[in-house]
């Protein structure tokens, strides 16, 4: 019994703290985030579950993009990964690490003149693929680029 | 906990440069402490946005595999000296913070 009221503390308490972030979103008007956060992408643990969660299953691999990140990264924890997508009107690009214990790592919506370019730090559990996805027009890119990591930075 | 965050927007020709460090945990939620033996529970931020001269140019969903103090750069055409730079976020705890910069 008790351990059953627990459980509906904890869940109410977590619904509260969601309530609230929302609350506090709307409470400030010049951040409007157009998409909510991609849970079933985010915690998503593999990888055709990330691409799928983000309408990316069938991506189509393009020259136009491109992942610039080290060959060898000696820490995990902290890779930089450049992403340049020249594809004529990009609106969105997202970073997958393919072997993260939770691949999808973000996804950047570009608008208002703002260039199919991110730069940015993300943490690598293993060697693997950097995937870089792209939406433009209806479709979706991709394009990767392989780095070895030598430490992992996913708290393994 | 929200320490300011850096931004430099810097213009060349008419694209501006935002470039961004801010300051944030950004836990998995899959990491064990060393100590404990526990699982550190996820905390990390969850939506970035950015706004350059009152319009906004990019909206971010981030997940945990984002580095600790998370360093962000876009780029933006159209942008002139003295626009000003809104970079906000906010964390799965609802922890939030906002900051300015003025392209230059």
């Amino acid at each position: 019994m008790n351990t059953m009221r627990r459980a509906v503390l904890k869940g109410a308490g977590g619904a509260g703290i969601v309530s609230v972030a929302v609350a506090a979103g709307i409470l400030k008007p010049a951040a409007v985030y157009a998409a909510a956060w991609n849970k079933a992408g985010f915690e998503s643990k593999d990888l055709g579950g990330a691409l799928g969660a983000i309408g990316a299953g069938d991506a189509s691999p393009s020259g136009d993009i491109s992942v610039k990140a080290p060959d060898i990264a000696e820490n995990g924890a902290v890779v930089p990964v450049e992403i340049i997508s020249s594809v004529a009107g990009t609106e969105s690009i997202a970073i997958i690490g393919e072997k993260n214990a939770l691949p999808l790592i973000a996804v950047f919506n570009m608008m208002n003149g703002a260039e199919g370019y991110v730069s940015t730090r993300i943490k690598m559990g293993a060697t693997s693929n950097v995937l870089a996805v792209v939406k433009a027009g209806g479709k979706t890119y991709k394009a990767h680029k392989e780095v070895k990591v030598t430490i992992g930075g996913c708290g393994g | 906990m929200a320490e300011p965050m850096k931004i430099r927007a810097s213009l060349k020709g008419d694209t501006a440069e935002i470039k961004c460090l801010m300051n944030h945990v950004m836990e998995t939620g899959l990491r064990k402490d060393a100590k404990s033996g526990t699982v550190v529970p996820a905390h990390h931020i969850t939506n970035v946005t950015c706004e350059l001269g009152g319009k906004q140019v990019m909206d971010a969903q981030w997940g945990g595999g984002i580095s600790k103090n998370p360093y962000l750069a876009i780029r933006v055409k159209g942008a002139k000296v003295g626009d000003k730079v809104v970079v906000s976020w906010v964390d799965n705890t609802g922890d939030k913070n906002t900051g300015e910069a003025t392209v230059a």
